[in-house]
């Protein structure tokens, strides 16, 4: 019994009997109907029907919907739950928990775990590539793998970017949690059975279309693209469910003189990621569905012989997957801006100018999406004014860096392992962003298509918008969760391990992706002379396999070990860092403060950000 | 139907939030709307599928009416008229299954086409489908709202879940107002 005591659990068990159930009932019917159930294409509308079900079931064994049926039945509930005192502390990450810091908390774990699954996958399918000719994997088992690393990285990274945002948004902005407590653990919650069910497709036959799932291929795969489908459905569901909270958390729970161009600039980012994550994750759910009711019902939305189009798919698609790459990095790019000025003990260079280009990227990244399509048979005339939108993108992005560097120049820069990560962020982003135009371009990206080039230039935006950002960021905020600080000697020795290791991936990946070497395929011609390029690339990403396992270490030492640090151990002024470590529940109601100055004047005598009401706290003694 | 015994200054608050909260909902469900509608004209271009013109302005027609009364219960409520509340609840709920059936129950059932027919039937019923879908969902919001107001939930001062239904309905209601153009009266009808 002790362990349906934990929500998890209970969500988990309810996933696969409501997955269950809902298969059985349908294929009852159908049999019943004198339809046949003899293989996995025929039960296939009842296991798309039970995936959903499933998913429902979870929400409602973890007990995510309990207030909200209460509800809808008349019944009043606390504001306030706070954890159940016959619970050990530890069981409050395992339930539902309305607490935004423990929401953060769970998001952060289940994006670390999610990024090992789907770097283990890179690392099984690197091994595949090292040399030409199929090693251990089938060509269908790759496919999937490497399906499942683009897909589960990119559920890691929404995850993580809900971790950040949850964590930090409410504490920057002196609020005591978010704006719709229950719907920010519901957004949470979402995530667990979407994952399984992304991950279940590995054991349903797969799907071979890689993470883009275009038809008309996803249309025929096997059963494993249905799962696929329903599993990112639900992780969209939380996309935008959090970023709705996000929005009003931001424009409504504000600390009183905390204006918006006072606020901590990562809560700017948090807010232009949110606008996207709010409208634009509908396209790709609309997308993926279509493609879902298709292999369902037979209707031809992507199908040319019924008079469908298969680049309408390409068009909804890439109108989410585009400004997707801005949710992906605009949290970190915001890390960046936050994180320089604690460092270099200097004012951000140009808060206005960073807080606008958020935005600017936000909404330009809205007409730009058809530069993933100049190969695909579009409208020509469609490729120019494509063009023209997304090398504009490159303005407010160059608005950050020169920020960045005016910020650095003369500071009084120390490099503690979170600064390293920031450095590192600054430099592996401004590669991705220099490879960018080339594939923007008409003429040079009908070249560039496809190649290894793009995977390099996509690791690097990838890797210097989310990855870096995300490790200083926990390097910076594991003691304001934690109370206690990560080892400094394994935090630089992961980041001097890891970053050579990466710069050997992506740039051997662009030099042999420029000379011809395809993307995404299983095996290779090795008279092509890649061979030992490829062999290179999987040795750096076993490096950096190294490199996350030592930041692993790190974290369970320091889990471990009782030595703890001062409130503020970073000498920050934002409102966080002002309370104790870890962060006490309902954050500012024993400790409200006002916002008095600017929220960056570091090192100018005298300034102050936030006056905490530190009399009424110490009054009440705690 | 919020959290319990609030105070006034409290409930201002989450009512702001939950307005606000509503509002960003409608607008993300809208975008998907709108990808429907591109689907349509990216697929269907000038023409139309054949459908039964009757059938359309009828429940068009009723749908309209719906909204009518939707926006009579949530005046009443905030007058404190309790009896009229509910009498303007119900009809909203019973017209919604008017049209939920004039769609569902005719309309596909009167269609030349089938879903898996072609470009026509996929957009058509895709389209309807998914909007008699929100009708559905918004429905069961009227049966909660009429249910808890019989039990007497909702005072002149605090009935955020009636607004929030209305609000909702009226969205559903101008969704329709953009398909109903779209499928039955821009562009021609194949072969006529």
């Amino acid at each position: 019994m002790r362990i349906l005591s934990l929500g998890f659990t209970r969500g988990v068990i309810a996933q696969i009997i409501g997955s269950a159930l809902g298969t059985a009932l349908i294929v009852a019917i159908r049999a019943i109907l004198g339809m046949p159930n003899n293989d996995l294409r025929d039960i296939e509308p009842a296991a798309v029907f039970g995936g959903f079900v499933g998913g429902i079931a979870f929400m409602l064994g973890v007990g995510s919907m309990d207030d909200w049926i209460k509800w809808m039945r008349g019944i009043a509930t606390p504001e306030y739950h706070g954890p159940d005192p016959n619970k050990p502390r530890w069981q409050r990450y395992f339930d539902v928990d309305y607490d935004h810091k423990v929401i953060g908390v769970q998001y952060g774990v289940t994006s670390v775990l999610l990024f090992l699954l789907a770097g283990t996958f890179a690392l099984i399918f690197r091994t595949e590539l090292a040399a030409a000719g199929m090693q251990f994997l089938s060509p269908d088992l790759y496919n999937t793998l490497m399906g499942l690393h683009g897909i589960v990285m990119i559920a890691a990274i929404l995850t993580g970017v809900g971790a950040m945002s949850n964590y930090l948004v409410p504490l920057m902005i002196g609020a005591n949690d978010m704006a719709f407590p229950r719907l920010n653990a519901f957004a949470f919650w979402v995530n667990v059975p979407g994952a399984l069910l992304v991950v279940s497709s590995l054991f349903l036959g797969g799907f071979d279309t890689g993470w883009t799932g275009y038809p008309p291929l996803s249309a025929r795969a096997p059963l494993g693209m249905q799962m696929f489908f329903i599993g990112v459905y639900l992780v969209g569901l939380s996309s935008i469910l959090g970023s709705l909270n996000i929005i009003v958390t931001v424009l409504k729970m504000r600390a009183p003189g905390m204006t918006m161009f006072r606020m901590p600039i990562f809560v700017w980012a948090a807010f232009a990621t949110s606008l996207i994550g709010l409208t634009a994750t509908q396209m790709i759910g609309l997308s993926f569905l279509m493609v879902l009711i298709q292999r369902v019902f037979g209707m031809g939305f992507f199908d040319p012989t019924k008079g469908g189009n298969v680049v309408l798919f390409q068009h909804l698609f890439w109108f989410y997957s585009h400004p997707a790459v801005y949710v992906f990095i605009l949290p970190g790019l915001g890390i960046v801006s936050e994180l320089l000025p604690v460092f270099a003990r200097k004012p951000l260079f140009g808060y206005k100018w960073i807080a606008m280009s958020s935005l600017a990227i936000a909404l330009v990244g809205f007409f730009v999406w058809a530069h993933h399509m100049f190969t695909a048979g579009m409208e020509e005339y469609l490729r120019v004014p494509f063009m023209y939108a997304t090398l504009l993108v490159a303005v407010p992005t160059g608005v950050k860096f020169f920020s960045w560097v005016g910020t650095l120049w003369q500071g009084k820069i120390i490099t503690p392992t979170p600064m390293l990560f920031t450095l590192g962020a600054i430099v592996v982003f401004l590669f991705g962003g220099l490879t960018g135009p080339p594939n923007g371009t008409v003429a040079t990206d009908l070249h560039l298509h496809d190649t290894y080039w793009i995977v390099g230039h996509f690791h690097n935006t990838m890797f210097g918008g989310f990855v870096y950002p995300f490790f200083a960021a926990i390097y910076y905020w594991f003691p304001k969760i934690t109370g206690k600080r990560m080892n400094e000697t394994l935090g630089k020795l992961h980041f001097w391990l890891m970053t050579p290791s990466f710069w050997a991936v992506t740039w051997v990946q662009m030099f042999i992706g420029l000379r011809g070497m395809r993307r995404r395929i299983a095996d290779y011609d090795p008279t092509q002379g890649f061979e030992p390029a490829q062999l290179l690339i999987t040795i750096a990403a076993f490096l950096i396999a190294l490199s996350v396992l030592i930041f692993l270490i790190n974290l369970v030492r320091t889990m471990r070990s009782s030595e703890r640090v001062t409130d503020n151990v970073w000498n920050s002024r934002s409102p966080e860092w002002q309370l104790p470590s870890p962060a006490p529940d309902h954050n500012y109601a024993d400790r409200p403060f006002v916002v008095v100055g600017e929220p960056y004047d570091y090192g100018l005598p005298g300034s102050t950000y936030v006056a905490m009401q530190t009399g009424t706290a110490s009054a009440r003694a705690e | 139907m919020a959290a319990q015994a609030l105070s006034a200054a409290d409930y201002a608050r989450k009512l702001a939030n939950n307005r606000l909260g509503l509002w960003l909902f409608i607008l993300s469900d809208g975008f998907m709307f709108a990808g429907l509608l591109v689907t349509r004209f990216y697929l269907l271009g000038e023409h139309r599928p054949h459908v039964d013109q009757t059938v359309g302005i009828i429940v068009t027609a009723v749908l309209l009416v719906s909204s009518f009364f939707m926006n009579r219960a949530e005046v009443m409520i905030a007058h404190g008229d309790r009896r009229g509340f509910l009498f303007a609840t119900f009809m909203t709920m019973f017209l919604g299954i008017v049209f939920m059936a004039g769609v569902v129950g005719v309309e596909w059932q009167l269609a030349p086409f089938k879903p898996d027919t072609g470009a026509d039937g996929a957009v058509f019923f895709m389209m309807t489908g998914m909007h008699a879908f929100h009708v559905l969902t918004g429905v069961m919001f009227l049966a909660v709202v009429f249910i808890n107001g019989l039990r007497g939930h909702y005072s002149a001062e605090r009935h955020y879940a009636v607004e929030a239904c209305a609000n909702y309905w009226h969205f559903v209601d101008i969704v329709w107002q953009f398909f109903y153009p779209a499928l039955y009266l821009i562009g021609t009808v194949a072969g006529s």
